[in-house]
């Protein structure tokens, strides 16, 4: 229990500064405690002057019974829906059985109103709709005021929005409006049995670590998950209902507008929907050689690809980039030329459907995870391949 | 003409395209990693100083971490920064990313003014993106994320956002903060001119719990929400074949696995 | 004694690391089949700060100390040999010797651009008749008025054709030998001076590499360096700091020669293993290992002891005789490691075997080195 002394206070403000939560505010001279202390004792501390002081005993711990039902961030295409977000339902419908409760979907954007039924029959028992032209296309101040005050309101426990472009700006922006913990790019969801709290596991260092992640003591636990990680469920049967929810625009959302959004030029790199890509790294030992890959990539129906060692050198633009800092693929085919494998580049492709690895170094990482490994020249492979490809031909 | 300042947070990292698989235990290698300079906090940065070789003003960097964390700070520095800040403390150790961004929120709210505040999208150790939308919440001030160019007229800034299959030209008014990608402005070369004023110590900073007011108990690991359950690593081998013989026998063995599994 | 470098020094190495690897990396194969110079990577290393690094900022420099140049050079060097031996020898002694021995107004006329890249500096003591016998050259510069009117060829000249000053060392007086040499700061511009042939080297091919010819060649008084007299000594002391730089070149071509044939020995396989499996190729990579690791602690040394004002022409010596030697054993060792292919200009180790026997020979032979050695030991 924190109380103020105000008549020792000297407004000198460390105690806002040092509050995590915004639960204390000064109004003039005077220190006012808010909603939003939790008894944590920072301001105790920081004080000089003894203004604050903390008493009896520490703040029992948020009943957090309080919070319920599992939450989907539905995210608005140019066409609909994005599909994540029905991926995203169809793991909270899991959850939600395990937890006994129900799910919602929560639709913030313009002219979206037959999204519903969609929404419905892939999981939400709810769907709390905020529809206005505001609110297309995205900025993060009106999604982040509309929804939570969503959450504000009905407390949910658990809430999921994809790791998309919007999702991962939206996000944490929510995450910091309840002080809340949040796990990004999560590839497993499960309910621990023994204290019912969401495990969420995810990759670090590029993939070559997972961690599971816990949120023990605050809520609503969110996590983000990568489209194509999660699956959909649909069924025609399933019932809901929706709840209209008013959006009102503020003064600030105009500080940032959306001039103009254009598509992306068709004829650039568009690695991610590659059925097949053909990598190159140092191992090529110059820009020269990427040419036979272009070849082969074109043989192949596929596009080139390159490890972030190239790029940095300037031997390939960086929309050709596969890893952390580049671009993350699942082609059927990804044949690495000449690239060594480090867990940079790994993250960025080690889903493809089959690896091939072409390398001179019978020690190098990648071929750990490769299908089918050539030890030799790329050089001298590449070349017969596709020889020998267009021989078939 | 108008000045801009400019507040770039950036991160020492180890440099993950040097971190290798053992290949007897079969787990990552962790030791003697060079670090580096996160390489979006390097774009960030670049867009940091285009902005002011063009209108002029002060751009300061801060990074949070252990005290060799300077070392990124000299870097930034050396590419043409003004003035750097470290924020070090043994309480800061275990913070996930809302007391990071909580840390960092609260140096740059001692720095006092801002027009903008630029961060690398994602650091390559964490991977999370999320301290730079979560130091706008702190502020208080909108965010423009996914940047991959920026220019300032007429009071505003204009940013050119890659996002997954567009373009989106946004417009921000200042104080904003706004997250680089990777395919932002290309970084400079570090100048050999400006190693000698990096290294003096006359432009870095270094704060503590102290400089910043914030009681060490409420910070770090004990404050974090989140909390790490378990670590692993995933099941990473593959029962891949190793094909054998000349160049023009493998290559023909390639095609025929190849058209086995159906990938032509 | 602390054998760490400074937080300066390592910056000042890891930016030149970074700017080879992009900006010099990908041509340097290419600029040698070519003999070409390097120019856009020069121009752009004006700007950071690689073409001042021994002139203080107010002349434009970029103020580096002796072992970070070394660094700067080495970096270079391991990447192309001959873009670290063009910066190396505007700033030791195309632009240093200005700046030691200029009057304040050569100071001001000349530095700032030199230091700032905008020129190129060279130095011309080299004749076709004399190498190791500098009191012998045959180059006149007679006064004339406020003149000096020069007579003579010099050879071998790095960045003859492409720089834009040349200290020139020229005798005033014959009789005097040694004493009657003086140094002179020619701009290419002054009448009467020709570029001869673009000589086509064994190595460090990207570096031009002429002779100038001077006929009748106008130098006006106040472009004497130094005082009359006094060039033979000045060029020798510049030599001496531009002997370090070489030496620094010398290890970032071993370096280079060693990285790559450790690399190949893992991956060639003979008699079912990589060929690092076996001894042979193990003993050959430690002593290059250790021969390098020698060599830049020498020139590190010969670099402190200039850093901390002392004399250093013998450890400087001693590290161009040591250094290059390295290099050229080094080189040679790792074409060996590469079997057929180290014969192959498609391997690096090829250029570096070339580029290491001309380190051995030029910027003072390793008999020259020997002789200053010995003297310095013996005078005592």
């Amino acid at each position: 229990m924190i109380n103020l002394l105000t008549e020792k206070c000297i407004a000198c403000s460390l105690c806002v500064k040092a509050c995590l939560f915004d639960g204390i505010r000064l109004d003039g001279k005077i220190p006012v405690l808010t909603d939003h202390c939790t008894g944590c004792g920072a301001c105790v501390e920081v004080c000089k002057v003894g203004a604050i002081v903390s008493e009896g005993s520490p703040a029992p711990p948020p009943d957090l019974g309080f919070y319920r039902d599992i939450w989907v961030i539905v995210e608005q295409q140019e066409q609909g829906v994005h599909p994540v977000s029905f991926e995203l339902l169809g793991k909270a419908r899991e959850l939600a059985a395990v937890r006994n409760c129900d799910v919602a979907a929560v639709l913030v954007g313009s002219a979206v109103g037959d999204c519903t039924a969609a929404l419905i029959h892939g999981g939400a028992d709810v769907v709390y709709l905020a529809d206005a032209s505001f609110l297309y296309p995205y900025r993060t101040c009106p999604h982040e005021r509309t929804i939570s005050g969503l959450l504000e309101e009905h407390k949910p426990e658990i809430v999921l929005i994809g790791a998309t472009c919007m999702g991962r700006d939206l996000a944490p922006r929510l995450a910091n409006r309840f002080k809340t913990g949040l796990t990004a790019d999560c590839t497993g969801l499960m309910i621990d049995e023994q204290d019912g709290c969401l495990l969420q596991t995810r990759p670090a260092f590029g993939g070559n670590i997972m961690a599971t992640i816990v949120t023990a003591h605050h809520r609503p636990q969110m996590a983000t998950v990568r489209p194509g990680v999660m699956q959909a469920v649909h069924s025609d049967d399933r019932t809901g209902k929706v709840v209209k929810v008013e959006a009102k625009p503020d003064s600030v959302d105009d500080l940032v507008r959306v001039l103009q959004t254009v598509a992306k030029p068709g004829s650039g790199v568009q690695l991610e929907k590659a059925p097949v890509i053909v990598s190159g790294g140092r191992g090529l030992q110059g820009p020269d050689n990427f040419k036979m890959l272009y070849e082969l990539a074109e043989l192949l129906d596929g596009q080139v690809g390159a490890s972030r060692a190239v790029v940095d050198m300037g031997w390939i633009e960086h929309a050709h980039q596969v890893g952390q800092t580049g671009k993350t693929v699942k082609p059927r085919l990804y044949i690495a030329c000449g690239i060594s494998g480090a867990i940079q580049h790994l993250a960025g492709m080690q889903q493809a459907d089959v690896i091939v690895a072409i390398n001179r170094d019978p020690y190098a990482p990648i071929l750990k995870i490769a299908h089918v490994s050539l030890i030799g020249d790329a050089h001298k492979i590449v070349p017969e391949l596709i020889a020998q490809l267009k021989a078939k031909q | 003409m108008a000045s801009l300042n400019i507040i770039v947070t950036v991160k020492q990292v180890p440099d993950t395209a040097e971190v290798r698989i053992d290949p007897k235990t079969n787990s990552l290698m962790r030791e003697g990693i060079p670090s580096i300079l996160n390489p979006e906090d390097a774009n960030a940065v670049e867009a940091a100083l285009r902005l002011r070789d063009e209108h002029g003003g002060t751009i300061t960097a801060i990074t949070m971490g252990p005290p060799q964390a300077e070392a990124v700070l000299e870097e930034v520095l050396c590419l043409g920064v003004d003035r750097a800040v470290l924020l070090s403390d043994r309480a800061f150790a275990g913070s996930d990313t809302l007391l990071t961004a909580f840390t960092l929120s609260r140096a740059i709210l001692k720095l006092k003014k801002f027009d903008l505040i630029l961060c690398g999208r994602q650091a390559i150790d964490g991977d999370t993106a999320q301290v730079g939308p979560q130091i706008a919440g702190f502020l208080d001030i909108p965010q423009v994320t996914y940047a991959e160019e920026i220019v300032f007229s007429e009071g505003a800034f204009r940013i050119q956002r890659g996002l997954e299959s567009t373009r989106e030209l946004v417009e921000a008014r200042p104080p904003v903060l706004v997250s680089v990608n990777a395919a932002g402005p290309v970084p400079r070369y570090g100048s050999l001119y400006a190693v000698e004023g990096a290294c003096s110590g006359e432009n870095l900073k270094r704060w503590s719990t102290k400089e910043l007011s914030l009681s060490p108990s409420m910070l770090g690991l004990g404050a974090s929400p989140t909390a790490v359950k378990k670590i692993f690593e995933p099941n990473r081998s593959v029962k891949g074949e190793v094909l054998q013989g000349s160049e023009k026998e493998m290559a023909a063995q390639l095609i025929a696995r190849l058209r086995e599994m159906s990938c032509l | 004694m602390d054998f760490s470098f400074t937080r300066a020094q390592e910056l000042a190495r890891d930016i030149a690391r970074s700017f080879a690897q992009t900006e010099l990396a990908p041509y340097a194969q290419e600029w040698d089949e070519q003999a070409r110079f390097p120019a856009e990577a020069i121009a752009k290393l004006g700007p950071l700060g690689f073409m001042g690094m021994c002139i203080p900022k107010e002349y434009g420099g970029s103020n580096l100390d002796g072992v970070s140049y070394v660094l700067v050079i080495e970096e270079l060097a391991s990447v192309c040999a001959s873009t670290a031996i063009i910066v190396s020898v505007h700033n030791s002694v195309g632009a240093y010797p200005i700046y030691l021995l200029g009057t304040e107004e050569q100071k001001k006329i000349y530095l700032p651009d030199l230091a700032m890249g905008k020129k190129l500096g060279a130095f011309a003591l080299t004749e076709p008749n004399v190498g190791s016998d500098p009191a012998s050259i045959e180059t006149s510069a007679q006064a004339d008025g406020d003149h000096f009117i020069l007579n003579g060829t010099k050879t071998f000249i790095t960045s003859a054709g492409t720089s834009d000053t040349v200290i020139v060392m020229a005798s005033t007086d014959r009789n005097k030998r040694a004493r009657g040499i003086s140094a002179f700061i020619v701009e290419k511009g002054f009448p009467g001076i020709t570029v001869g042939t673009h000589e086509s080297k064994l190595g460090i091919r990207a570096s031009d590499t002429c002779e100038l010819i001077f006929d009748n060649c106008r130098v006006p008084r106040e472009n004497l360096l130094g005082p009359e007299g006094s060039g033979l000594r000045a060029a020798l002391n510049a030599l001496g700091f531009g002997r370090v730089g070489v030496a620094a070149q010398a290890i970032g071509v071993a370096r280079c020669a060693m990285d790559a044939a450790v690399a190949y020995s893992r991956e060639r396989n003979q008699f079912g293993k990589p060929i690092s499996s076996f001894q042979a190729i193990q003993w050959m990579i430690a002593d290059m290992a250790t021969e390098i690791e020698a060599a830049r602690f020498l020139t590190l040394r010969a670099a402190k002891l200039k850093d901390d004002g002392q004399p250093f022409a013998a450890q400087g010596s001693m590290a161009k005789l040591f250094a290059s030697e390295t290099a050229m054993r080094a080189a040679t060792k790792a074409v060996q490691i590469h079997g057929g292919y180290g014969c192959m200009k498609d391997y690096v180790v090829e250029r570096c075997f070339r580029d290491a026997k001309v380190i051995e020979i030029y910027e003072g032979t390793s008999e020259i080195q020997r002789m200053i050695i010995a003297g310095n030991i013996l005078k005592k």
